[in-house]
């Protein structure tokens, strides 16, 4: 009995790194051949490189305008980041110390949005701010994902909010403390936790996000990476060697954050999923 | 409750804390919602400022749309797919890394895909189908592998399955080890003390609790599901011979290829209501299932 459980458990950990590895394998396959030249990664994909060239990076990094996509996908999910914690949580905290009829139906107005999905508004958002003439811009888009961000960070903030006593704010109000001095000082490091789980699923949202860039970004320079990326791999389909050099270029910064942070971007996945 | 004296002071904090929030979520989703529902009645080109009313003709045009309706059952079966797999996949997972040493390794692994987004997800996995899968298939001679999936109009379409469970069946386990941590251990003992065995104790304690972590997971996947496109996109471009244009591409291609928005948007807005409708259902049914400790 113990020994056909002691097999059972080998079987199912056995199971478990098979699985493991077919996860992280296509992951390996691009780390391989990112070295390699053209002729080698389509005859043999798993042969180890005879001479680890860089020349793959060289060609992706200018062609692919590397830096300035990165800058661009950087500054664009920090302020998008950013500002939706900042603004949406000032929001939920009013919400909920003043529960008037008309606040509580400005944010249900809000949680029933998170069930409008963006193909449903694409078209005419295309329309009505290209003809503001504000396409082309990473200001427009930051703005952009502002508005499609902040129902689901008003929601969560709503929900810690709620479980933080009044009185504390009150002391403050009562000594002195402006209403925007109070929230700056006492319930914005409060809600700390919230903000790092609602910053940890904005950033894995917006810094991947391919769809809304490639509307509002028509210009090669304003580009973040996801479309570098995609164009460079359309301009280039048959050089492999180039295309593998960029994918890596692209994985690497977000593998490196995971791999410091990755307690923390679980645990903010978990979080944001018990609402 | 926290309120100024002074009607003036009131409207000040109330602009200060919900102005900039409200006035961009209204002009970024609720405007361009109800305009999008304005536009489905036009005939606009996407160019000319000049556009004339149509009624209901947009709509009958999907409702005959062959190409748009073929790709909404296509996605029907790949999200039905999909979603099962998806979930069990995860489950089976989370239940195997649950009490177990080094799961931290396992999780962080799987995990991996939801860092990157789909569209650099999609184009390794086509470098993958076209020249790894192939190589293995004709190195170890099985004939199922030798030739890229990616070029067969049948197979596509289980290539894009395959990779859409990858990619978020890691996400999934995440929540699911987030509710087998919440479910009783001294229910789970008292059962075993009584004679259950691991899987009597699955089925009849683990699974009933676990039904609002089920409940996300399926309206998170059902939505990610029918919405699909970046994937779906650098993945296969729909092809080959379109057996794999997902209703999203459609949409995409009728409003900013074809240039016919009017259709384009009636399509979207279509999609819209029957994938509210499917998702509210879920909602209400799962909720109706759940039980107490």
């Amino acid at each position: 009995m113990a020994m056909a459980k002691t097999a059972l458990q080998r079987l199912k950990t056995a199971a478990l790194i098979v699985l493991l590895l077919f996860f992280v394998a296509p992951f390996f396959v691009v780390l391989l051949n990112a070295f390699k030249e053209n002729k080698a990664i389509t005859s043999a994909p798993f042969s180890l490189p005879t001479v680890w060239s860089l020349t793959n990076f060289e060609t992706a990094f200018t062609k692919m305008n590397y830096f300035h996509a990165f800058s661009n996908s950087l500054t664009v999910t920090a302020g998008s980041v950013l500002l939706i914690a900042l603004l949406a949580s000032m929001t939920a905290h009013y919400f909920v110390r003043n529960n008037s009829r008309m606040n509580r139906i400005l944010f249900y107005t809000m949680v029933a949005a998170m069930i409008i999905p963006f193909q449903a508004i694409m078209i005419p958002l295309v329309k009505i701010y290209g003809s503001l003439g504000m396409m082309n811009s990473k200001a427009a888009l930051i703005y952009l994902y502002i508005g499609f961000g902040s129902p689901l960070a008003v929601f969560i903030y709503h929900g810690f909010v709620k479980s933080i006593p009044a009185e504390l704010e009150e002391a403050a109000l009562i000594d002195g403390c402006t209403r925007i001095q109070t929230f700056f000082r006492i319930v914005f490091p409060v809600l700390a936790p919230t903000t790092v789980t609602i910053g940890i699923l904005n950033v894995l949202w917006i810094w991947n996000d391919f769809l809304l860039p490639s509307l509002v970004l028509i210009e090669s320079v304003e580009r973040t990476l996801p479309l570098s990326t995609f164009y460079f791999y359309g301009t280039y389909s048959a050089d492999y060697g180039p295309l593998m050099a960029a994918l890596l270029l692209t994985i690497t910064p977000v593998i490196i954050v995971y791999l410091f942070a990755q307690k923390f971007i679980i645990q903010g996945v978990m979080q944001g999923s018990i609402k | 409750m926290i309120a100024e004296k002074g009607k003036l002071a009131r409207l000040r904090s109330r602009l200060i804390f919900t102005g900039p929030t409200l006035f961009i979520f209204f002009t970024v989703m609720i405007v361009p919602f109800f305009y999008g529902i304005y536009l489905t009645f036009t005939d606009w080109d996407g160019i000319s400022t000049r556009y004339s009313f149509v009624r209901f003709d947009n709509y009958a045009t999907v409702m005959r749309d062959g190409v748009f309706w073929k790709s909404f059952i296509l996605t029907l079966k790949y999200v039905a797919v999909s979603v099962v797999l998806i979930n069990v996949v995860a489950f089976f997972l989370a239940y195997a890394l649950t009490r177990r040493k080094r799961s931290n390794l396992y999780r962080t692994g799987f995990f991996l895909p939801n860092l990157v987004g789909g569209i650099i997800l999609g184009l390794i996995w086509q470098f993958v189908f076209n020249y790894v899968v192939v190589n293995i298939g004709r190195e170890l001679g099985i004939p199922l592998l030798a030739h890229s999936w990616l070029a067969d109009p049948a197979q596509a379409m289980w290539a894009l399955v395959a990779v859409t469970v990858w990619q978020y069946a890691g996400y999934m386990m995440v929540i699911y080890i987030a509710g087998l941590m919440n479910v009783p251990s001294d229910v789970l003992e008292a059962a075993s003390i009584d004679g259950a065995t691991g899987w009597r104790q699955l089925r009849s304690i683990v699974l009933p609790l676990m039904i609002p972590s089920f409940s996300v997971c399926v309206f998170l996947s059902l939505q990610r599901g029918f919405l699909a496109y970046d994937l779906n996109l650098s993945l296969t471009q729909g092809g080959p011979f379109k057996s794999t244009e997902l209703v999203s591409m459609v949409i995409y291609n009728k409003a900013f290829l074809s240039r016919e928005y009017g259709v384009g948007q009636a399509e979207a807005f279509v999609l819209f209501l029957i994938v509210a409708a499917i998702t509210l259902l879920q909602v209400y049914f799962s909720k109706k299932m759940e039980v107490e400790a």
